[in-house]
């Protein structure tokens, strides 16, 4: 998700912050919307947030002899869809770019679609369709999160192959990245998922209720699932 | 307690494959793979200058940068642990 700054040419980076400012705008209103209705999901919101930050300063050794970050979105995506995310990557992105010199100002269209919308998106979508088929609550977050960790970084693949096409070929050079990326971030995404299953825990344990409330659970999953912890 | 056994066994797994890692790659510092995929964009294109920089603060070495990861870890994992702690407390009081 860390494209550095400078390192995506024109016209990309403007596409990039194209794409992602109405998602980011819409996340804005959304997330207002939630907060003035819904006041007891403040903290969820702060938790979801939080993780995001935990995640992302993370840098984790992979088999590949690289290390790489998580990203910490497929919570947030879970309980709040991925406009609200976007929002909440905009702050660890701008944090990250501002203090850390990882990412950047210009690249940060790019660095929050894949991070905070295209993964996000994708957890949410394979969440909602995985709950409906009846899948382990559990098992749902963990393939949900860890798809979306995966998939933020087969995206920021693409993003830099459609600037630096290898030897006029887009796909030959989202395969080399692809290469590093992706495979770097199989076990991480394993962790990722892990992790998230088990925060999500404590989060029907405490905040049950407010899952319901955001469609996340129905009454009798939620009932179900607290049963199970006692 | 299920799901901690299960995570447990993944978090060690995890450190598996990274001793396995080590192992295949001896000389690897395990550096960052946007690194390495800067790299392979100066490799590609040797003309290419990043075009824009030097705007945010710019950590003087490893140390600050490990210093502002931490915070930044700290700081998510207090509010974490603050709000489960607080509705965990509040709900076994009643």
């Amino acid at each position: 998700m860390h494209i550095f700054e400078g390192f995506l040419p024109s016209p990309w980076w403007q596409i990039w912050f194209a794409v992602s400012i109405p998602v980011i705008m819409y996340g804005i209103y959304q997330m207002n919307k939630l907060v003035s209705q819904r006041r007891e999901i403040v903290p969820l919101l702060a938790v979801a947030g939080a993780f995001i930050f935990v995640m992302s300063s993370l840098k984790l050794p992979s088999v590949t002899g690289s290390s790489s970050h998580p990203t910490g979105t497929g919570m947030a995506a879970i309980l709040f869809g991925p406009a609200v995310t976007s929002v909440l990557s905009v702050i660890v992105l701008l944090y990250q770019s501002l203090f850390l010199a990882h990412g950047g100002l210009t690249t940060l269209g790019a660095n929050v679609f894949s991070m905070g919308i295209a993964g996000p998106f994708v957890a949410y979508a394979f969440y909602k369709m995985a709950s409906k088929a009846g899948m382990n609550f559990y098992l749902n977050v963990f393939l949900a999160t860890a798809i979306a960790n995966w998939v933020t970084y087969v995206v920021t693949s693409l993003q830099l192959a459609l600037a630096f096409p290898f030897e006029g070929s887009v796909f030959a050079s989202f395969k080399m990245f692809a290469l590093v990326f992706a495979t770097t971030q199989v076990p991480l995404a394993i962790m990722e998922g892990a992790l998230t299953a088990l925060i999500m825990k404590y989060v029907v344990q405490i905040k049950g209720d407010v899952l319901v409330g955001l469609n996340v659970l129905t009454s009798s999953a939620a009932t179900k699932l607290r049963e199970a912890m006692e | 307690m299920k799901l901690e056994y299960l995570v447990a066994i993944v978090v060690i797994l995890f450190a598996a494959q990274f001793f396995y890692g080590v192992a295949n790659n001896p000389d690897s510092e395990f550096g960052g793979a946007d690194g390495e995929a800067a790299d392979m964009i100066a490799e590609m294109n040797p003309d290419y200058e990043p075009w824009f920089g030097g705007i945010g603060f710019e950590p003087p070495g490893g140390e600050t940068e490990s210093l502002l990861f931490a915070l930044q870890a700290a700081f998510g994992a207090v509010v974490i642990g603050y709000t489960i702690g607080y509705y965990k407390g509040k709900g076994e009081k009643n």
